[in-house]
């Protein structure tokens, strides 16, 4: 491992994420709202910590092995957790504590959304512009854009993308550089997103509210400038226009980029994944509908609908927007939609949770397990779309969903034992962990009044959800550090 | 450059990782062992496609559409030419290179002619390699020996050893010793680094020294650089494979030439084939065998065989038993690092000597040949110069007025027939060829740039 070039990398991209406290600067100048100070004095931080660490070691050259990139990926992200937090700290409003700030910091990045400050539509626009603008930057990721704008990382790059992204399968490279890759995918995610403002503002959002909710739309990410999400708007055109762009925000941007290329719709239905995950969507808008509508919670099926559909999107890809009180919805739906975020989008998406793909790949191998009862020895290879997947990707997958029930069940277990009920405990850690946001009982609104130590617990859920579990637990094995 | 390479066996991997180093180059590798290629991808910035590299899906994967170049290098001829010639009619992709091993295929140009295959550029590293060594054995002593203007130039490197008249002497007395002959030193590795030749450079015993001279002035060089040697008249060559049983008939009409393969049925065929040559059926690490047959009296012992391991454990058993100089093939860079200098005189790398081929085309503008050096860390590059004083930072000026990049010498001009080996007041004049030595090929692109202003660029 070289430490040296971890610490160059690492100064490097935290000195690029300094820039980032520039555009709030710039909504404070042109509302006046009088909060430019937070985020000049961010830069300043964030900017000198950077050059900090990368001047002393700015000649080093080496190539970045795959160990480095995990340990790239797992400290930047702890870092960006500070250094976001760093603004939030220094503004007199909201007043936050160093606990609180990290935790909205990084449930801004890892696009959870949870939040844990309580009168939103009082604050200054700059500080509610920068939370919606780290969602963004967290979607698809800092990481990728320093990889896609700084290709001397060359090869290294490719290690930290690696350990990145998130999904079973990593070796689909869309051009040979990896450079290119990344730059595609933000393209890609720009495009997105100008597309989403856009559909805002015809929906009649007013030109800030349209980008700062198109920010955390293609992101799945939730946050919003106001305390009651996207019911603020109370439009059905604002639902439609979120329920399209948080569906395709969680679907793989890799393939949205084979359709743009090829210009080729066709190409969606091809993909398994994609597939899977649309007619999953469907099919739980449509019991959602009808449970709404048959217990008479709504009185009109197309009401019914348009709550549903946005509700069922919101925590499929677990974004967390909110336009009803889901929970507080009959029966089993307040549970369901909590469980369905574990599914969550499709890997190369912005979603956290396991991923479509891992689900699909696990059901498959539930059906041969079946098939090999009667036939003990029939050979049934696992194939997605005729292709057959490999036993280590399969063993990899069943070893995902094992780890990540574990640390499922010790954090709700931790979450209780800081004296949330159990309600509040396992949907906390499945809003968390999932990077959803909103859970149910008591962090349906807000996680302001949990115990510190139980957001902490959060936090860490936050980051483990978005770096899928192992690139954050593999820091804490021995095999890592063994030379 | 887009540039796809079909099949990822040794040469095939070599061409991917000389080539993704390059930030110009985007690589694509096709093949249809997915092990390999992952392992691949872990390692070098490239995208890689599983498949078999002829069929048309398999190549529209992997971008053929846009490429600007195919290198085929599978094992198989065929495949190669085929997939140049779908790479032609379905893609239109501009420069197609196939590796042909057959000399029956590439022996007939008509093949290859409008209406025939489409394959731009054949290579054959066999045949490469069995030139190189070749001229190995005629230069005794060499360790690299590289033609350019078809030959009229020349790039030697070689040990300088204790008998020789300039070691142990500054280089500029080189003057006095052999004042009719012009040679340049392009470079001099001491120790494994590289040192800027200067006119008051000492040359040490153990410096391995390469310079730029006419051909017919080399000898008299490397005489300066260690005692004279005879020419080599009795060559012992190990293995009849495609390489040995190549050297065997290029060499059998001035060389004693004893060819020992392992296989008696190919060892059998060869014989059948070859005049003058000596084939023995028998293993070449047998000692009793190379004992019989006067290895001791061998003035060049070469192991040729498929496998590198045997290659390097004959000629080391070759050496200890009197073989005035042995060499040995050895596809692992590692390996040769690790072998040459030592008991062995010179590990020859099929893949070096193959790259440099693949480089010729893949570079921007105007490059006439390129030969790769030092496992690839170096690189000796000829180029035509284009422009003219005013589009060009080179045409019309001295040389000693050109800023080269670091680590780079600028050995020799080709002028039409002339040979003007490079001094500090030569002026340099369009269409020139010129024969530059790059320590650092990291600076390949810089020097492109330098040599080809106002040319067109691909």
């Amino acid at each position: 491992m070289h430490l040296s070039m971890v610490q160059r990398i690492l100064g490097l991209m935290l000195a690029l994420f300094s820039l980032t406290m520039l555009p709030p600067v710039g909504v404070s100048l042109y509302y006046a709202d009088g909060h430019w100070y937070p985020f000049v004095g961010a830069f300043v931080v964030v900017g000198v910590v950077g050059a900090a660490l990368y001047l002393p070691v700015r000649k080093v050259r080496r190539d970045l092995r795959l160990r480095d990139g995990f340990l790239i990926v797992a400290l930047f992200w702890v870092g960006l957790g500070l250094a976001g937090a760093t603004p939030l700290l220094i503004s007199d409003v909201p007043a936050l504590s160093f606990t609180d700030a990290v935790f909205e910091a990084v449930s801004g990045f890892s696009t959870t959304g949870a939040t844990v400050i309580v009168g939103l539509d009082s604050l200054p626009r700059s500080i509610l512009y920068y939370r919606q603008q780290i969602q963004w930057l967290g979607g698809m990721s800092i990481i990728v854009l320093a990889v896609a704008l700084m290709p001397m990382l060359g090869i290294g790059g490719m290690s930290l993308f690696k350990a990145e992204t998130p999904g079973p399968v990593k070796d689909q490279k869309l051009t040979p550089r990896i450079a290119q890759t990344a730059r595609a995918l933000w393209g890609v995610y720009v495009m997105l997103t100008i597309a989403c403002a856009a559909g805002y503002l015809l929906a009649g959002m007013s030109p800030f509210d349209a980008i700062s909710h198109a920010f955390s739309t293609t992101s799945t990410g939730g946050f919003s400038p106001y305390d009651a999400s996207l019911g603020h708007f109370d439009s059905a055109t604002v639902d439609a226009v979120a329920t399209v762009f948080m569906f395709l925000g969680g679907a793989s941007f890799a393939l949205h980029f084979t359709v743009f290329r090829n210009r080729d719709p066709r190409l969606y239905w091809r993909d398994p994944e994609f597939t899977s995950y649309f007619w999953l969507v469907v099919t739980i808008i449509g019991i959602t509908t009808v449970y709404l509508w048959a217990t008479s919670h709504m009185d009109h099926p197309l009401e019914s609908l348009r709550y549903a559909a946005l509700q069922v999107v919101s925590l499929h890809t677990g974004t967390g927007y909110v336009t009803h009180d889901f929970a507080n919805w009959p029966g089993a739906l307040p549970a369901m939609l909590m469980l369905i975020s574990f599914i969550s989008g499709c890997a190369g998406g912005t979603t956290g949770g396991m991923k479509v793909i891992r689900w699909l790949i696990v059901v498959k191998q539930a059906a041969v397990q079946f098939k090999h009862l009667v036939h003990p020895n029939a050979q049934i290879p696992v194939k997605l779309s005729g292709r057959v997947v490999p036993p280590q990707v399969i063993s990899a997958v069943a070893g995902f969903f094992a780890v990540y029930f574990v640390v499922f069940g010790i954090m709700m277990m931790l979450l209780m034992t800081f004296g949330l009920d159990q309600v509040t405990a396992w949907s906390a850690v499945a809003a968390t962990l999932n990077n959803v946001g909103p859970g149910l009982g008591d962090v349906f609104v807000s996680y302001r009044d949990i115990p510190d130590a139980a957001k902490w617990v959060c936090t860490v859920a936050m980051l483990a959800g978005r770096l899928e579990v192992f690139t954050l637990l593999l820091l804490f094995t021995p095999d890592f550090w063994r030379k | 450059m887009k540039i796809i390479i079909l099949g990822a066996g040794q040469v095939g991997r070599t061409a991917a990782y000389q080539l993704s180093r390059e930030q110009a180059n985007a690589i694509t590798v096709v093949d249809t062992n997915d092990e390999i290629l992952r392992d691949l991808q872990d390692r070098l910035d490239i995208r890689t496609v599983v498949g078999n590299a002829g069929h048309p899906a398999i190549l529209e994967a992997a971008g053929c559409e846009t490429a600007d170049m195919i290198v085929a290098l599978t094992n198989s001829d065929e495949v190669n030419m085929i997939a140049c010639q779908v790479a032609h009619s379905l893609f239109g992709t501009p420069t197609k290179i196939a590796r042909i091993r057959s000399s029956d295929y590439s022996l007939r140009p008509q093949l290859f002619e409008e209406g025939g295959l489409h394959v731009d550029v054949m290579i054959s590293p066999e045949q490469l390699v069995t030139d190189n060594v070749g001229r190995l054995i005629r230069y005794p002593g060499a360790l690299q020996v590289l033609d350019f203007a078809d030959g009229r130039v020349r790039l030697i490197g070689m040990r300088a050893v204790k008998g020789g008249q300039l070691v142990g002497h500054q280089l500029l007395e080189l003057r006095d010793h052999i004042p009719n002959r012009d040679v340049r030193v392009a470079a001099i590795y001491r120790r494994g680094r590289s040192i800027k030749p200067e006119g008051d450079t000492v040359i040490e015993e153990g410096d391995e020294v390469f310079f730029i001279a006419a051909r017919d002035d080399i000898r008299s060089m490397m005489k300066e650089l260690r005692t004279e040697e005879d020419p080599v008249k009795r060559v012992v060559i190990a293995g009849a494979g495609n390489i040995g049983f190549r050297l065997a008939r290029a060499l059998e009409e001035t060389n004693q030439v004893k060819l020992i393969e392992r296989d008696p049925r190919r060892a059998r065929r060869a014989a059948e084939i070859l005049s003058r040559t000596l084939v023995l059926s028998g293993d070449a690490a047998d000692e009793e065998l190379l004992l019989e047959e006067n290895i001791d009296d061998a003035d060049v012992f070469v192991s040729l065989t498929n496998a590198e391991e045997a290659n390097i454990l004959s000629a080391m058993l070759a050496k200890r038993l009197g073989a005035h100089r042995v060499m040995a093939l050895i596809n692992r860079p590692a390996y040769a690092e690790l072998i040459e200098g030592g008991t062995i005189d010179v590990a020859i790398s099929p893949q070096t000597i193959t790259i440099g081929a693949l480089l010729e085309h893949v570079r921007r503008g105007d490059v006439v040949r390129v030969h790769s050096l030092r496992r690839g860390a170096a690189e000796a590059i000829e180029a035509i110069v284009h422009g003219d004083s005013r589009s060009s930072p080179v045409v019309g000026r001295t040389i000693e007025d050109i800023v080269l990049p670091p680590g780079t010498t600028l050995g020799a001009i080709v002028r039409g027939d002339e040979v003007i080996i490079a001094h500090h007041d030569t002026v340099i004049e369009a269409d020139d060829h010129v024969i530059l030595f790059l320590t650092d090929r990291r600076h390949v692109e810089a020097v492109g740039r330098l040599f080809q202003a106002g040319a067109r660029l691909r």
